[in-house]
């Protein structure tokens, strides 16, 4: 098991967002989260990243405690990339994969920019500032970002939300290509059925705050007599009390 | 500590001043302003006061120190909202920087954006008005060096609020400086407070450095112990600030801000 999630709880003043999960994933699998809004992906996600302190419960990264172990060493094998957070407006393309690339200590850095700058045809627009490119090349640079230190462990947002089908489909191919080619394990956080079932091996069902299924797209979709993930994410988003 | 890391935020600054002109014009507006307003009052004063007979342009050394502190402390808070405003906190935190090497890193940019401002102004005011800071000689790097660490200090409070109370703790960062200035003595003797002010005053690194500084000016002296006296204090407020920001980050990670700190 190279994550291992354990009774993982987080309470913010008195409302429990996440409620003692416990989930693992294998290295260079690629596993999906899904649940409805509020059901507590970000927080785990947040709590997985060290950016919030898990009120009970550990998180153990190749047998390493996250929150014992140096928070650097791990999060130089960890990257995230969410259309939620952006990158300084301000600074060329260029400059922030060189200010990234310098704060994850990559080594031979100018290839590595120009390497994944050619993979995610980012090139052409190296010197424009971050700000003033569209949604679709912003995600792109955004993953870029993501991909510069050669994660180990990457965590995807919801990682094609608000683009355009055919910007959509490069980047989901892009990270399949990217997985079939490098040594990574993912959590990817998505709404997008059709994404999640073209990228995972298995995904985790959440609703307020608990685990309430997992298994493999099609196990799922069998075990609770859908004909597609949609269509399953519904039935137990709906559910009163959807739990496994 | 990883110095690459240091540079390399510092690097996202240099790099956010160097893009832009208007920022860089910015920069250097504010203290050149300064100058001048303060050194016309100066002129004035030297004529009209007994007081500042004997030494032109004390009170103009006094702006171009007290800017010092100001911009020292002005760049740490505006690189920090720099993040908030560019929502890119989140990248920032979940890089693998220290907590120590982000304070180290906009300690020491924080110099350097305030120099970029400081230097030509200090230098417009030598043929301007025949008052140059760097008469003070050697002791100006003594002085320097507590209104650095106080300034930095200053930063790193408004800096704690911001992570504490959000974005919303933006305008305290502008008014933070303001608020201390009355109890600095910058332009004036300590005793020109009220008794009880002054004791309140004496707690602070910026009576001693301005009271130093005009001794120097006025009597060609220099008084060690009181210059120390104030890189003590300077040294105890910035160990308290890093404290302080240490238990708002740690405080911030229980409230989950960091993952959706933004405008």
């Amino acid at each position: 098991m190279f994550i291992q999630v354990k009774n993982l709880s987080k309470v913010f003043k008195k409302n429990l967002a996440v409620d003692k999960i416990n989930f693992h994933i294998d290295k260079n699998k690629t596993v999906g989260l899904l649940g409805p809004n509020g059901c507590g992906k970000t927080t785990s996600i947040g709590m997985m990243l060290g950016l919030i302190e898990p009120s009970e419960g550990e998180i153990i990264v190749d047998n390493k405690n996250l929150n014992s172990f140096k928070r650097d060493k791990i999060l130089s094998r960890i990257n995230f990339c969410s259309p939620y957070i952006e990158l300084p407006k301000k600074l060329t393309v260029k400059q922030n994969l060189e200010v990234y690339g310098r704060l994850y200590g990559v080594k031979n850095l100018s290839e590595r920019i120009l390497e994944i700058s050619q993979d995610l045809d980012i090139k052409n627009f190296f010197k424009r500032k971050t700000g003033e490119l569209s949604s679709g090349q912003k995600n792109r640079v955004s993953l870029a970002k993501s991909l510069i230190n050669k994660p180990e462990i990457l965590l995807l947002d919801e990682p094609t939300a608000s683009l355009d089908p055919d910007i959509g489909d490069f980047v989901r191919s892009y990270i399949q290509e990217y997985r079939s080619k490098n040594q990574v394990t993912i959590l990817l956080a998505s709404h997008n059925m059709n994404e999640v079932e073209r990228l995972c091996d298995s995904i985790i069902m959440m609703k307020k705050g608990k685990i309430i299924d997992r298994g493999t797209c099609k196990e799922i979709i069998k075990k609770h007599g859908r004909n597609n993930l949609e269509e399953t994410f519904l039935k137990l988003a709906r559910s009163e009390n959807g739990l496994q | 500590m990883d110095f690459s890391k240091i540079y390399a935020l510092g690097l996202r600054h240099i790099y956010l001043i160097s893009n832009s002109l208007p920022r860089i014009i910015d920069l250097i507006y504010w203290p050149t302003v300064q100058i001048f307003l303060w050194g016309f009052i100066s002129k004035f004063f030297t004529l009209s006061s007994d007081y500042y007979s004997n030494t032109v342009g004390i009170i103009l050394t006094a702006a171009i120190l007290y800017d010092f502190l100001f911009r020292v402390s002005i760049s740490f808070n505006m690189m920090f909202l720099e993040e908030i405003w560019s929502r890119n906190f989140t990248n920032l935190f979940i890089a693998p920087i220290r907590i120590s090497e982000i304070i180290t890193s906009l300690t020491l940019t924080a110099i350097l954006r305030a120099l970029i401002g400081l230097v030509p102004a200090a230098i417009l005011a030598i043929p301007l008005f025949g008052v140059s800071v760097f008469k003070l000689g050697l002791p100006l790097l003594l002085l320097l060096l507590p209104l650095y660490l106080f300034g930095v200090t200053l930063g790193l409070l408004v800096t704690s609020g911001l992570l504490r109370f959000g974005p919303s703790f933006e305008n305290i960062a502008w008014a933070s400086l303001f608020f201390l200035a009355p109890l600095g003595c910058i332009y004036y003797p300590i005793e020109i407070l009220p008794y009880s002010l002054q004791i309140v005053a004496k707690g602070l690194p910026l009576v001693h450095i301005f009271e130093e500084m005009r001794n120097i000016l006025l009597n060609n002296t220099v008084n060690y112990f009181d210059i120390i006296k104030s890189i003590s204090i300077s040294i105890v407020y910035f160990i308290l600030g890093v404290i302080i920001f240490y238990s708002s980050y740690l405080g911030a990670k229980q409230r989950g801000t960091l993952i959706n700190m933004g405008e």
